[in-house]
C-alpha cells in the first residue's frame, strides 16, 4: 500500500515537471494530445523508479502546501539576502587577504534528513561557511569557518537564524 | 538569423571568466584544486549556455544547460567519491 | 524595461567574475570552494533572471518557452551547487587534504 502511495506520489511530481517543461507544445499555449500521452507513460516508469528512492520515512510532512510557501519565503527572503552579504564579503576578502580559517562543530539538532539537507546548502551559500561533514547518527555539523570567532561556538554564531528556519520548513 | 547583442556580450565576458578559471584547472597543486575548477567551469558553462539561448534566439540551447547542470552534478559526485581515496 | 535587463545581466557578470577570481586568489582548497560556489550561484542568479525578464518581455509560444526553460536551469543550479561544492570538501578531507593556516580543525580531534 506504502510503495504504491509512494508511486502515485511521486509520479505526480514527475509529470508536473514535464507539463511545465513542455508548456506552448500544441495549439494555443497547451499541449498536444501525443505530448500527453509520452509524459504519463514517462512519468509512471520515474516513479517506479525513484520513489523508493526519494522518500525517506515521515516525509509526508512535505505533502502539506504551507511547507512549500514557507521554502519559497524563506529563499526569496533570508537566504537571498545572507547570499548577498556573502558575496559582499567574500569581494572584501579577495581583495584584502584577511582569513582566519578553521573546521568548527555545532550541533543544530535538527532530526530529518531533509531538514539536514536544507540547512547544508544554506550554510554553504552565506557568509563565511562551508558544509565539510554531517555526523550522521548525532547531526552534529562540521563547518569550515573562514573568519573564527569562537573555537565552540553555539549555532547560532555561526549561521543565526537557519537552524530555525530549516526546523520550521521540514520538521 | 537575428541576435540580441546584450545577451551575447554577456556570454563572451563569461566565457572570459571561463578562461580564467581553465588558469586554475591547470596550475592547482592538488586534484580536490583542479576538480573545484571544473565545477566553477561548469557552472559558468550552464550559465553560458543558457545567457546564449537568449541571444542566438534558439530556445533549444537553455534544454541543453539544463541537461548539462545535472550531468556535471552527477560527474561531480563521482569525482567527490574519487577524492575521498579510490572506489569503496 | 531593457534598462533592468542591462542592469541584471552587468551584475551577474561582476558577481560571476568575482567567483573566478576568488578560485585564483585563495589560498587553499576549502577557501576557494567558498568564494567559487557563493560567487557563481549568486551571479547565475542575476544573468538567468535577466534571461527569463527577456522572455517574459517577448512573450507568445517562443518567449514563453524561453522563461519558463531558464527558470528550470536556475532551480536545478540552485540545488546541485550547494551539493555539489559540499561533496567536494567532504570528499577533500577524507582524502587528506588539512585546511591551510587553520586556527582549530575540530574534525581531526574527532575522528582520532
Amino acid at each position: 500500500m506504502r510503495r504504491l502511495a509512494v508511486w502515485a506520489v511521486t509520479a505526480m511530481f514527475a509529470l508536473a515537471v514535464y507539463l511545465l517543461l513542455t508548456l506552448w507544445s500544441g495549439a494555443w499555449g497547451l499541449w498536444s494530445l501525443s505530448e500527453l500521452i509520452a509524459g504519463v507513460v514517462m512519468a509512471l516508469i520515474v516513479g517506479l523508479v525513484a520513489g523508493n528512492l526519494l522518500w525517506e520515512r515521515g516525509g509526508w510532512r512535505m505533502l502539506m502546501p504551507h511547507r512549500w510557501v514557507l521554502l519559497l519565503v524563506f529563499s526569496a527572503g533570508p537566504l537571498l539576502w545572507a547570499m548577498a552579504r556573502a558575496n559582499v564579503d567574500v569581494a572584501w576578502r579577495v581583495i584584502t587577504g584577511k582569513i582566519r580559517p578553521g573546521i568548527v562543530r555545532f550541533d543544530p539538532a535538527l532530526k530529518t534528513e531533509l531538514a539536514r539537507t536544507i540547512l547544508a546548502n544554506a550554510i554553504t551559500l552565506t557568509p563565511g561557511t562551508l558544509t565539510v561533514d554531517v555526523h550522521e547518527l548525532s547531526g552534529a555539523f562540521y563547518v569550515h569557518w573562514i573568519n573564527v570567532t569562537d573555537e565552540r561556538p553555539t549555532p547560532e554564531q555561526v549561521c543565526g537564524a537557519l537552524p530555525a528556519w530549516a526546523r520550521r520548513i521540514a520538521e | 538569423m537575428s541576435i540580441e547583442l546584450p545577451f551575447a556580450v554577456a556570454a563572451a565576458v563569461l566565457a572570459g571568466f571561463m578562461l580564467i578559471s581553465v588558469l586554475r584547472l591547470g596550475i592547482g597543486p592538488t586534484a580536490a584544486d583542479r576538480a573545484v575548477a571544473l565545477d566553477t567551469v561548469n557552472t559558468l558553462v550552464v550559465t553560458t549556455m543558457v545567457l546564449l539561448g537568449a541571444g542566438l534566439r534558439q530556445v533549444v540551447l537553455v534544454d541543453v544547460a539544463i541537461v548539462y547542470a545535472l550531468l556535471s552534478f552527477v560527474s561531480t559526485l563521482y569525482i567527490a567519491r574519487f577524492l575521498e581515496g579510490g572506489w569503496r | 524595461m531593457n534598462i533592468v535587463i542591462y542592469i541584471l545581466l552587468a551584475v551577474g557578470a561582476v558577481f560571476n567574475g568575482l567567483g573566478a577570481l576568488a578560485l585564483i586568489r585563495f589560498p587553499d582548497v576549502y577557501t576557494r570552494i567558498h568564494g567559487a560556489t557563493k560567487c557563481t550561484t549568486f551571479g547565475s542568479i542575476f544573468s538567468i533572471t535577466a534571461v527569463v525578464v527577456h522572455g517574459f518581455l517577448r512573450g507568445g509560444g517562443e518567449g514563453g518557452t524561453l522563461a519558463v526553460h531558464a527558470l528550470f536551469a536556475l532551480v536545478f543550479l540552485l540545488i546541485t551547487n550547494p551539493t555539489g561544492s559540499h561533496a567536494l570538501a567532504r570528499g577533500a578531507y577524507r582524502g587528506g587534504i588539512k585546511p591551510a593556516q587553520a586556527v582549530v580543525d575540530q574534525l581531526e580531534k574527532d575522528r582520532r
